[in-house]
């Protein structure tokens, strides 16, 4: 045990123990720990495994930027692979295990890639699989799959909910670090509504490692939960930076918990869109690449400092602080002060105005000098460049190679990184959105330095926002100035070398792609998947940079870093789904007569957003026979259904039947007020787009129909069309779909059972003819009738206020009850629409032509129309088109199915036609179908097959009229 | 006559890689070489994404036309090729997709020995899902006309679907899943290799691989085209031949042509690297979603396109928020993955969301585009029928109804239905 808890310090609760489990193996920690300092304080050191050469690694990070200390957290249908044990906070009961080994996290026998080294360098394997050539996918494929990734994803759906929040404010900070507080306070006191959301579950960023500063801390926040203008997110990270100021976060609710309470959610999605907006999101430190810089025991210098100072850990006994700047001379110090064995400072500068004050704490300094070799257990220590050196004894070694401003947002914004010599690093480019860096995100560090910046960023915000109020307010000292940075990347010494830990890409590897001309960072980054493991390169990606631009001779600016893109943070699924799923995926539409249904023992079906009533089957029946029933009662006598999903669409003004007329093929202009008529709609292209009836009710007020499936689209053409096109015609129309409900009654009996419950309307032929539309009263309800059929019998709808569908509906039970009237549902209307070969979804499926199916007469002579010019291009005027003809077995014991082909000769290659619709037929007894058939009008009375190589058949059938049944449409007139 | 270029590495086998293990992999050269643009070529191929770059190596393969030089504006390799979600299939329908997408596939097949690259070609299957009986009639018409083409293709029954995909919620209230037209030939590939692959092939054949060089201009001259305005000069040119997918109405316009491609959004996505889940490609046919994992354990996985035109490459979260629901309510396992990076690519979409590889009215000029989400699984095809249409001045038969003039003339392939809305394709 190396690592210990100190007896006192640290933001954790003392008072309290928790126990956790990791590898099976029980512990305690403390609330305000992490898993990962709660591992470290127990002393646990070996925590998981590498990517490729299963490396055994050890925590190197106290944040999102953490390679190594990836976990399975919790068990069963919450776990959770990959979880950042830096980011993971204690809680009693917690559960969590290594990945990516086996058989144990000790023992890993796939560690043994590491010996193919060499071999399996970066891009090895674009070089080699392919001989034999069949072994790819038998043999090499197969491996490389079972070695890939590292947890395990839960096999059982998450039982936990997650939900969305939308909100706007005119200023929205990013980090509450020194800056991000000054700046929510400035804002705050000017009068802005501001939001600040932090990663963290505590407010304060590098103020969490800075004893001399928390009374400051405590303050800010005391002043910002005070004000009511400000709200602060913890536990909330912004993940993306959209267009317009709109950013994205997750918030997470109750991660921190075993489980979420009741009814509560465990991650809440939250968009922000912001007037302004301050990035404060600090700055985060990167690695030395130098042999052994993988090892357990290898910690970056500013998470030792917060194990240190925020959770009370020293990690190791011995340690080496290995730098090129000045911060990780305060870990040096807190090891030093930590009371543990010997520190060691290594500083690849050669002067040090520090190095006296260290010296006079016991700290052995080395000026000039680089850490050449690390195991461990030993540290080997040189003068830079050299031989030798001198091996220390060192199971902490803690690299800091500089800081790196968290620039990601603003690059997601579209601010365009700059580099920044002094700081060896890349600062916030313009901002290209309302938009500003405060802090260490734009490279200005230390607490005082970054308090002032962010108070000024967050005035400047304020006031762009139109809150020009300013008013003062403490802040911490300013520091002195610290030394320059000497850029330092890479130790030149043999031994691995890492620049990306979870992806075991080495800094030999980055060369190797630059001699095989991968120079490009893009390249060299997809080459060697430098920096695309989860912690998104955050330690590694410019020491990489650094070491191709040094292999291409040219400075790391040159090189640049890969674009950062979405997320800053790994986001889990179910959050950006928010409460939109599962059930809830989509709204659910029902009819007003859903109840009804369901009392009455409906099969209930979704058809698109709707649920519709399949069949009413009755006690005993199965298959086909309710279906059967409820058609024969149809075609017999009379049956009732609801239509109410049909898109109904009101279109008034005096320019209402020009409007239809420009839409339509027909004509509507010269509908008389009181009758409707068939439509038919074209897309732009020529193809047909919809159908549907079209009823004038008055001069200049029709009701337009169309079908379930295009409701939403057609309304979205006229208006696009109203909106754009024409818009000099006088015209307004909208949705009344849910206003009205709508019920079909058909059969040759449905005259006289309307007539027993319809008042105030003559319902005889002569009066109320076939496509005739009138108003009368059913139960005292106010109805409209429609006498159209789609069955092909003698029909009507009623289409009635939708909150008295039951009442209305009821009745005409009531009415057809000495006919036997039966309700009726989907699948019953369409074996009779097939039987009558009305063309409808699997017809006008956006590739046939109205000539296709047999309207090609409905298109009027004259007049513009949408889609009437490209519907005279050759290819769709073409007669051999494939035309809406009727199919049927020659043998009727044979089944036909949707989806078959028409072919002359069964084993033949080319395709005549396909089979768009079928069903069994009550009046054939036998299967019948639609069939789009090219010259199919030719072919009228011969025999073709219908094949289904996918079910292996090949049915022989007779090519007839699509109409199966009463083809001179007597019936519906009579 | 410049001088032969230098030969590049030798073939990849066993025995160079065992002998630059021992060696410290310092023998390997570059895969491809960054040569300065010569003052002419035969044919100059405008756009170094894996059309083009197919393109150049069947132009040296097939046809031996080796003075060649493909421009690519940025590094090669970093546009739609590089950014798309790998799946390789030939499930359409429509004979004219069918037969150019098949042939494609089967070049796909044969591709790691035709570039000695492994481009990590892996056939574990594209599974469409559906969710209604009639959503059922729609796939089987398109697996039987594959079929009747001598293509394969299975339906597959709710039991098969849980079968090869049991992660999949069979019973969604609104989507059950009825079953599924599974094409086990489909699968993906490896796309970075692809354009590296190719590079290196073509280079070997002497083909210029001209980095960071933008065309500006195309030059005619009486009807003719004669060269290349770029960035770096003027370079000459026989023939020229676009495979710029995204940028092709931007190319277009330089030579003066209106074509009837718009530009859209379309995003990707890839999760943390898990253990294998998820064998093959799947796909839903409700919600707009689809998935599968890569060899490294990322699952890949996209959808819909952003709905507006633009050139951004960046794409917003409407679409996300739909996509991620689509994918939880489908696979309820994944809600507590996390997704690592989300892309965005620009699409260029016809009306009839199929390509066309063929002449224009300027001699000497072709066009390779109108790729929609679906042009990486045709990228060996594109590039062997686009070779064959410039070397020969004339279409193959498997790319004959690819034309721009289809529009024109009313023959559009349109395999979906959706007509000239690419927000709805
Ligand atoms: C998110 C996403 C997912 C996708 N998923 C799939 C999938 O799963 N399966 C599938 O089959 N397809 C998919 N695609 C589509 C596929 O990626 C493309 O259709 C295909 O890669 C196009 O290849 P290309 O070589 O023509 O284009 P690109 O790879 O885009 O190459 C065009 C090149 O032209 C260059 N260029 C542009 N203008 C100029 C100029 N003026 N001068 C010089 N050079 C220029 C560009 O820089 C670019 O390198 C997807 C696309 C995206 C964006």
């Amino acid at each position: 045990m190396t690592s210990k808890r100190l007896p006192s310090g640290g933001l954790i609760d003392r008072g309290t123990t928790v126990r956790f489990n990791f590898d099976g193996r029980s512990f305690t920690g403390h609330p305000g720990d992490t898993l990962a300092s709660a591992l470290l304080a127990n002393g646990v050191r070996l925590v998981g495994r590498s990517f490729k050469y299963h490396r055994p690694r050890g925590i190197m990070t106290a944040g999102p930027e953490e390679p190594n200390a990836l976990v399975e957290l919790r068990e069963g249908a919450r776990r959770e692979p990959n979880t950042k044990a830096t980011e993971i906070e204690l809680h009693d009961g917690l559960v969590s295990a290594s990945q990516n080994r086996w058989p144990s996290l000790a023992f890993d026998l796939m560690s043994i890639n590491g010996f193919a080294g060499p071999a399996i360098s970066a891009g090895f394997y674009y070089k080699t699989f392919m001989w034999p050539k069949s072994f790819w996918e038998k043999l090499y494929e197969p491996l490389i799959r079972r070695a890939a990734g590292l947890g395990r994803a839960a096999s059982q759906p998450d039982p936990d909910h997650y939900e969305a929040m939308h909100a706007h404010c005119d200023v929205l900070v990013v980090g509450s670090g020194a800056a991000g507080l000054a700046a929510a306070r400035a804002a705050g006191e000017a009068g802005a509504r501001v939001i600040i959301c932090e990663r963290d579950f505590v407010p304060g960023g590098g103020l969490l490692l800075s004893p001399a500063d928390a009374a400051w801390r405590g303050d800010m926040v005391n002043a910002l939960e005070a004000m009511p203008n400000v709200e602060i997110l913890t536990r909330t990270n912004v993940f993306g930076y959209y267009d317009h100021n709109l950013l994205g976060a997750v918030e997470r609710v109750s991660d921190h918990k075993a489980e979420p309470d009741q009814h509560e959610v465990r991650q809440r999605y939250r968009t922000f869109r912001a007037k302004q907006v301050v990035l404060a999101t600090g700055a985060s430190e990167r690695l030395i690449a130098f042999p052994g810089n993988d090892r357990p025991g290898a910690m970056m210098a500013g998470a030792a400092l917060t194990y240190l100072r925020r959770f009370g850990v020293v990690p190791g006994r011995n340690a080496v602080v290995f730098t090129n700047n000045d911060s990780a001379y305060e870990t040096a110090l807190a090891l030093a002060e930590a009371g543990s064995g010997k520190v060691t400072l290594v500083d690849v500068r050669s002067q040090s105005a520090l190095a006296a004050a260290m010296t006079a704490r016991g700290i052995d300094v080395r000026l000039a000098s680089e850490v050449a070799y690390f195991d461990g257990k030993t540290a080997l220590v040189r003068r830079r460049g050299g031989a030798g050196g001198d091996k220390f004894v060192a199971d902490l070694l803690c690299p800091s190679g500089g800081w790196n401003p968290n620039v990601q947002l603003a690059s997601q914004s579209g601010a365009k990184p700059r580099w920044e010599a002094t700081l060896a690093s890349h600062v916030p480019g313009e901002s290209v959105q309302a938009e500003r860096s405060a802090g260490a995100t734009k490279g200005i560090f230390g607490i005082g330095a970054a308090a002032y910046d962010g108070a000024r960023a967050g005035r400047e915000a304020a006031a762009a926002a139109g809150f020009a109020k300013a008013q003062d307010f403490a802040l911490p000292e300013r520091g002195p100035a610290e030394q320059p940075i000497a850029p330092f990347w890479e130790v030149k010494a043999s031994g691995k070398s890492f620049v990306d830990l979870q992806h075991d890409v080495t800094a030999e590897d980055i060369r190797l792609a630059h001699r095989e001309g991968f120079s490009h960072v893009e390249h060299a980054k997809r080459y060697t998947t430098h920096g695309m493991a989860t912690d998104q390169g955050k330690l590694g990606s410019l020491v990489g940079s650094a070491i191709l631009a040094e292999a291409r001779g040219e400075p790391v600016e040159a090189v640049g870093v890969p674009t950062h893109r979405p997320y800053t943070m790994p986001v889990a699924f179910g959050a950006l789904a928010g409460h939109a799923s599962g059930a809830h995926f989509q709204p659910v539409r029902r009819t007003a007569l859903n109840d009804w249904h369901l009392r009455n023992g409906a099969v209930m079906q979704p058809t698109g957003a709707w649920l519709r009533p399949f069949f009413y089957p009755k006690p005993g029946e199965t298959g086909w026979e309710p279906i059967f029933r409820e058609a024969r009662a149809v075609r017999s006598s009379v049956g009732i259904c609801d239509v109410s999903t049909l898109g109904k669409i009101d279109v008034q003004g005096p320019d209402a039947a020009a409007f239809l007329d420009r839409l339509y093929i027909n004509t509507f202009s010269t509908l008389a007020v009181g009758k409707c008529r068939y439509g038919v709609m074209l897309r732009e292209d020529g193809i047909v787009f919809d159908d549907g009836t079209t009823s004038r009710l008055a001069e200049d007020h029709f009701l337009v129909t169309t079908t379930t499936g295009n409701a939403a689209p057609v309304l979205e053409h006229m208006e696009f069309h109203a909106q754009t096109v024409w818009p000099e015609l006088d015209v307004q129309f909208c949705s009344v779909t849910d206003q009205w409900a709508q019920v079909a009654v058909a059969g040759p009996k449905s005259r006289e059972t309307l007539a027993a419950a319809v008042d105030g309307l003559d319902l005889s032929n002569e009066v109320f003819p076939f496509m005739g539309v009138g108003e009368g009263k059913i139960a005292g309800v106010p109805v409209r009738l429609f006498r159209i059929s789609f069955s092909g019998e003698l029909a009507y709808e009623i289409a009635v206020p939708s909150g008295h569908a039951e009442t209305v509906w009821e009745a005409i039970l009531a009415a057809g009850k000495p006919f036997g009237i039966v309700p009726y549902g989907l699948e019953a209307m369409s074996l009779m629409r097939v039987e009558k070969g009305h063309a409808a979804g699997p017809e006008l499926n956006g590739q046939t032509t109205a000539a296709d199916l047999g309207m090609g007469r409905m298109m009027k002579k004259s007049g513009d129309v949408i889609g009437r010019v490209l519907a005279g291009r050759p290819g769709l005027a073409d007669p051999g088109r494939p035309r809406l003809v009727g199919i049927r077995p020659v043998d009727t014991n044979k089944r036909l199915r949707g989806g078959a082909h028409i072919v002359r000769e069964p084993g033949s290659g080319t395709s005549m036609g396909w089979v768009s619709s079928v069903t069994q037929s009550i009046e054939h007894a036998c299967w019948i179908g639609l069939a789009m058939v090219e010259n199919g009008e030719a072919l009228k009375n011969q025999r073709v097959f219908a094949v289904s190589p996918l079910h292996d058949e090949s049915v022989e059938v007779t090519i007839t009229s699509p109409h199966h049944v009463d083809p001179e449409n007597l019936r519906v007139r009579a | 006559m410049p001088a032969r270029p230098e030969r590049m590495t030798d073939r990849y086998s066993a025995w160079r890689l065992l002998k630059e293990s021992l060696s410290g992999n310092r023998g390997w050269k570059p895969a491809w070489r960054k040569p300065e643009p010569k003052a002419s070529y035969d044919v100059i191929i405008v756009g170094g994404g894996g059309h083009g770059l197919a393109t150049a190596h069947y132009l040296a393969s097939v046809h031996g036309i080796t003075n060649v030089a493909v421009v690519e504006k940025g590094p090669i390799g970093l546009g739609n090729g590089g950014r798309n979600t790998t799946i390789v299939r030939s499930n359409y329908g429509l004979p004219s997709n069918t037969r150019f997408y098949e042939h494609s596939l089967k070049l796909w097949e044969g591709l790691e020995q035709d570039l000695n690259y492994n481009v990590m070609m892996s056939q574990r299957g594209v599974l469409n899902l559906f969710h209604s009986d009639s959503q059922r009639d729609i796939a089987a018409r398109r697996g039987n006309s594959m079929r009747i083409q001598g293509v394969d293709a299975e339906l597959l029954d709710r039991e098969a679907v849980r079968s090869v995909a049991p992660f999949i919620e069979l019973d969604n209230p609104m989507f059950p899943i009825f079953g599924g037209l599974m094409q086990r030939r489909g699968g993906t590939a490896r796309h970075d290799a692809v354009i590296w692959g190719f590079a290196r092939a073509a280079d070997r054949r002497g083909v210029d691989i001209i980095e960071h060089c933008e065309v500006t201009g195309i030059r005619r001259e009486a009807g003719r085209v004669t060269g290349v305005e770029t960035t770096r000069g003027f370079i000459g040119a026989k023939k020229v031949g676009v495979a710029v997918a995204g940028n092709t109405s931007r190319l277009a316009t330089m030579a003066g042509l209106s074509l009837p491609v718009e530009s859209h959004l379309l995003q990707a996505f890839v999760s943390e690297a898990i253990k294998p889940m998820i064998d093959g490609v799947v796909t839903f046919g409700a919600g707009h979603f689809y998935i599968s994992q890569s060899d490294k354990g990322g699952l890949v996985f996209g959808g819909d396109l952003d709905g507006y035109n633009s050139y951004s490459q960046r794409g917003n979260l409407p679409v996300v928020e739909h996509l991620l629901g689509a994918a939880v309510s489908m696979i309820p396992a994944l809600s507590r993955l996390r997704v690592l990076r989300q892309w965005a690519g620009i699409m260029d979409m016809t009306m009839d969301s199929s390509p066309f590889i063929c002449k224009t009215p300027i001699d000497g000029l072709y066009f390779n585009g109108g790729w929609c989400y679906g042009g990486f699984k045709a990228t060996p095809g594109s590039g062997w029928c686009f070779a064959h249409t410039i070397a020969r001045n004339e279409p193959h038969a498997f790319n004959a109804d690819l034309t721009i003039d289809r529009f024109r003339d009313g023959r559009m392939i349109d395999e979906r239905g959706a007509g000239p809305n690419p927000w709805a394709q």
